[in-house]
C-alpha cells in the first residue's frame, strides 16, 4: 500500500449527505477484474450527461456542466469535502479505488459509512472526520475562496487552511501507523501464524463441529 | 470478571479473539467466508502476486450470483465483461482448490446470502464475512456477520483473520404483535425510518423483543439483511428453538450427536439478563403499518396510508435539499397519497426477500388475480435454485405465471441490475430489494422498497395498495 504522510492540494466541495458507493462508482464498472481504471468513471452518473458503460472512450462523452467536479475552479482537486454518511451502501472497494484514481488523496466529512471508511485506509486514501460545524466552516471558506488549498498532516493529525486556521482530527493509532508506513497488513498478520494456529486448536476442542 | 453479564455481541466477539492490542485493535478469527464473482478477482490476484495460499479451504463457500442471467441460462452470459468475471471465479476456484463452489449451472446456485443459511453453512456462534455489505443477513443465526472490502477478502483468504475493533452495541427492541399484513420488511423499514440510515453507524445491532422472536428465520434474515441500511455493519438475533430447528438436516450443518452438542452451545447465544448496551431503541410492533419508500434512501419511508412528505416543512436545510432532490429524481409531488402512485414494474427477489416464505406470501396475494394493464413487467426471481425448485413443487410458479408474472432463474437480478434485468430511465418499480438509491436498479430508474406482499398487491392494483385490504 502507498503510504500517506502529508498532502497539500485543491479542495472540491460535494454538497450532499449520504453519498452512496453506487453513486461513487456505478455497478456496471464493477464487472472489471482489475484494480485500476476506475477513475474516469468516478461519479459517472453525475459527471456525464449520457449513460456510461465499461469500455467507452470517456474523453468523448458529454460532461454535466452543473456537476461540481466538472467546474473549472475545481479541476485537479485532490481533497474532497463532503457531508455526513459518505460512502454508505455497497461494500465495493471499487469506490475508494475510483476516488483515488480520480486523483483524491483525502476526504473530509462529518462521518462515513463503516465499510467504506475501512476500505479507504487499505488504499492509502485518508478519510478525515471533522465536526459538522467545522465542515460547515470549510464549505463556506471553499465557496468564498477560489483555488483554496488545504494541507493535511497525518502525523500531526491536522488540516490547515492557508489563513493559518488549523483543525485537529482523530484517527485510531493502528490505522495511522499503517497508513504512515504503508504496511502490508497481510504480511503483518502472518507474523502471528502460530497464534492463529493455536487458536484453531483450542476452538476445535470447544466447537468441534466447525472443524470436521 | 467471569460472571459479568454479556451481550450476544460480547460473547461472539470474545469467542473469536486471537489477539488484542492495548488500543483495542484485535485480530479476530473468521469461520465462514462467502465468496462471489464481483469482489473476489482482485483478492485472488493479490494472493497470486504475493505467492500466498488460502489459509483454510473449507471455510469458503463460493457462488456466482451478481452477473448471472435470469433467463436462458444454458446459452451462457451474453455480456463479455460479465462473462469474464464469472469465468475468472470459475478459474480461481480451480487454481486455489476451493471445494465448495456452486457455479452458474449448479442446482444449488443462488444469492450468496440465501445459500449460506439454506445449506447450513451459516451456523450460530460463527463469524461470517463476505465481500458484500448484506452479509449482515447471517446474523439472524446468532452469528457475527459483516461485509468487508476486497483488501479484507484477501486478508481473510490468506490469514483466516481480520484486523478489527469492537463496535458499539445497539439494542433494538420491537415488542408487541405486528398486525395482519405487516411483515419483517415493514418492521425493518420502520426501524430505519426511525433511526435513519446512519443511525447504526459504528454499531453492531441486536434485534430483540417479542415481535422479533415471533418472526420465522426467513423474517429474521430480512431484518438483519437491512441492518446495513441503518448504517450498522452487523445485525443479529439470539438463537432459539427456531434457529436450531431450521438448521437440522441442512447439508453443511453437523449431524447426529454432534448436532446435539452444537445445539447445547447455541442455546447460550443470547444476551444475558442485565447486559448493558451503549444504546437502546424501542419500537411498538402494533403501531407499524405496511411501509413504502418515497425517496432515494431507505430512511425516506412512510406508511402506505401516508403521503409524499413536503420538503417545505423541513427545517434542516441539508435535509430539505436532500428531500427536494429525491422528489425530483423520483418524479413525485409533495402531498401525493402513496396509494395514488402508479408503477411500471414489479420485482420480487433479492437477498432481502427471495426465500421460500417470501414467495409463498406473495403468491398468496396473487392467487386467482392478474397484474394490472399498466404493469410492463412483473418478475419473480427466487433466491436460489433450491428455493425455485421448492416453489415449483408447491405450484407457486403456476400461480405467478397465470397472473402475468415472469418466473426467472435465481440471482441478484434487478436488485442492482448488473445483468440484463434493469429499469429504464423514468420507470417506477415496486421492489422487494433493499436499496432505492439513484440508479440502483438501472440509470434513471425509480425504486420503491416494499414487502413481497405489498409488491404483489401493487402488481395487481397497478399502483401501491394497502395489502391489509386485500388479505
Ligand atoms: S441481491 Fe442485491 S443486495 Fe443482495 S447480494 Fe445481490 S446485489 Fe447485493
Amino acid at each position: 500500500m502507498d503510504p500517506f504522510r502529508q498532502h497539500t492540494g485543491l479542495v472540491a466541495p460535494l454538497e450532499r449527505a449520504n453519498v452512496d458507493t453506487d453513486a461513487i462508482i456505478p455497478k456496471q464498472f464493477l464487472k472489471s477484474i482489475k484494480r485500476t481504471g476506475f477513475g474516469e468513471n468516478a461519479f459517472d452518473e453525475w459527471r456525464y450527461m449520457d449513460l456510461g458503460e465499461p469500455g467507452m472512450n470517456n474523453s468523448k462523452r458529454p460532461l454535466n456542466p452543473n456537476f461540481v467536479l466538472n467546474q473549472s475552479r475545481y479541476l485537479g482537486a485532490t481533497i474532497l469535502l463532503t457531508r455526513k454518511n459518505f460512502g454508505c451502501g455497497s461494500s465495493r472497494e471499487h469506490a475508494p479505488w475510483a476516488l483515488q484514481q480520480f486523483g483524491f488523496r483525502a476526504i473530509i466529512a462529518p462521518s462515513y459509512a463503516d465499510i467504506f471508511f475501512n476500505n479507504c485506509f487499505k488504499n492509502g486514501l485518508l478519510p478525515i472526520v471533522l465536526t459538522e460545524l467545522e465542515v460547515d466552516h470549510l464549505f463556506n471558506i471553499v465557496s468564498a475562496t477560489a483555488g483554496l488549498q488545504l494541507s493535511v498532516d497525518l502525523d500531526r493529525q491536522t488540516v490547515r487552511v492557508p489563513s493559518a486556521q488549523v483543525y485537529i482530527f482523530d484517527v485510531e493509532d493502528s490505522r495511522k501507523q499503517s497508513l504512515l508506513n504503508g504496511w502490508d497488513e497481510i504480511g503483518r498478520t502472518l507474523r502471528h501464524s502460530d497464534k492463529i494456529k493455536s487458536y484453531e486448536t483450542a476452538r476445535a476442542t470447544r466447537e468441534p463441529w466447525l472443524f470436521n | 470478571m467471569a460472571d459479568m453479564p454479556k451481550t450476544l455481541y460480547d460473547k461472539l466477539w470474545d469467542a473469536h479473539l486471537v489477539q488484542e492490542e492495548a488500543d483495542g485493535t484485535a485480530l479476530i478469527y473468521i469461520d465462514r467466508h462467502l465468496v462471489h464473482e464481483v469482489t473476489s478477482p482482485q483478492a485472488f490476484e493479490g494472493l497470486e502476486i504475493h505467492g500466498r495460499k488460502l489459509w483454510r479451504l473449507k471455510s469458503i463457500l463460493a457462488t456466482a450470483d451478481h452477473n448471472v442471467p435470469t433467463t436462458a441460462r444454458n446459452e451462457g452470459i451474453a455480456d463479455p465483461v460479465s462473462r469474464l468475471q464469472v469465468e475468472t471465479l470459475d478459474n480461481n476456484i480451480v487454481k486455489f482448490g476451493v471445494k465448495d463452489y456452486f457455479g452458474m449451472h449448479d442446482s444449488r446456485q443462488g444469492i450468496v446470502h440465501v445459500i449460506g443459511p439454506e445449506q447450513g453453512a451459516t451456523l450460530p456462534g460463527m463469524t461470517v464475512v463476505c465481500g458484500d455489505s448484506h452479509t449482515s443477513t447471517h446474523g439472524a443465526f446468532a452469528a457475527l456477520a459483516f461485509g468487508i472490502g476486497t483488501s479484507e477478502v484477501e486478508h481473510v483468504m490468506a490469514t483466516q483473520c481480520l484486523v478489527a475493533k469492537k463496535s458499539k452495541s445497539l439494542l433494538i427492541r420491537v415488542e408487541g404483535k405486528a398486525g395482519r399484513g405487516v411483515t419483517a420488511k415493514d418492521i425493518v423499514l420502520a426501524i430505519i425510518g426511525k433511526i435513519g440510515t446512519a443511525g447504526g453507524t459504528g454499531s453492531a445491532i441486536e434485534f430483540a423483543g417479542s415481535a422479533i422472536r415471533a418472526l420465522s428465520m426467513e423474517g429474521r434474515m430480512t431484518v438483519c439483511n437491512m441492518a446495513i441500511e441503518a448504517g450498522a455493519r452487523a445485525g443479529m438475533v439470539a438463537a432459539d428453538e427456531k434457529t436450531i430447528e431450521y438448521l437440522k438436516g441442512r447439508a453443511f450443518a453437523p449431524k447426529g450427536a454432534m448436532f446435539e452438542q452444537a445445539a447445547r452451545y447455541w442455546t447460550t447465544l443470547h444476551s444475558d439478563v442485565g447486559a448493558t448496551f451503549d444504546r437502546i431503541v424501542d419500537l411498538d410492533a402494533a403501531a407499524i403499518t405496511p411501509q413504502v419508500t418515497w425517496g432515494t434512501s431507505p430512511e425516506m419511508v412512510t406508511s402506505i396510508t401516508g403521503s409524499v412528505p413536503e420538503p417545505a416543512k423541513e427545517t434542516d436545510p441539508v435535509k430539505r435539499e436532500a428531500m427536494e432532490r429525491a422528489l425530483q429524481y423520483m418524479g413525485l409531488d409533495p402531498g401525493t397519497l402513496m396509494a395514488d402512485i402508479r408503477i411500471d414494474k414489479v420485482f420480487i427477489g433479492s437477498c432481502t426477500n427471495s426465500r421460500i416464505e417470501d414467495l409463498r406470501a406473495a403468491a398468496g396475494i396473487v392467487r386467482g388475480r392478474h397484474i394490472a394493464d399498466n404493469i410492463k413487467l412483473a418478475m419473480v426471481v427466487a433466491g436460489s435454485g433450491l428455493v425455485k425448485r421448492q416453489a415449483e413443487v408447491e405450484g407457486l410458479d403456476k400461480i405467478f405465471l397465470a397472473a402475468g408474472f415472469e418466473w426467472r432463474e435465481p440471482g441478484c437480478s434487478m436488485c442492482l441490475g448488473m445483468n440484463e434485468d434493469r429499469l429504464s430511465p423514468g420507470e417506477r418499480c415496486a421492489s422487494t430489494s433493499n436499496r432505492n438509491f439513484e440508479g440502483r436498479q438501472g440509470a434513471g430508474g425509480r425504486t420503491h422498497l416494499v414487502s413481497p406482499e405489498m409488491a404483489a398487491a401493487a402488481a395487481i392494483a397497478g399502483r401501491f395498495a394497502d395489502v391489509r385490504q386485500i388479505l
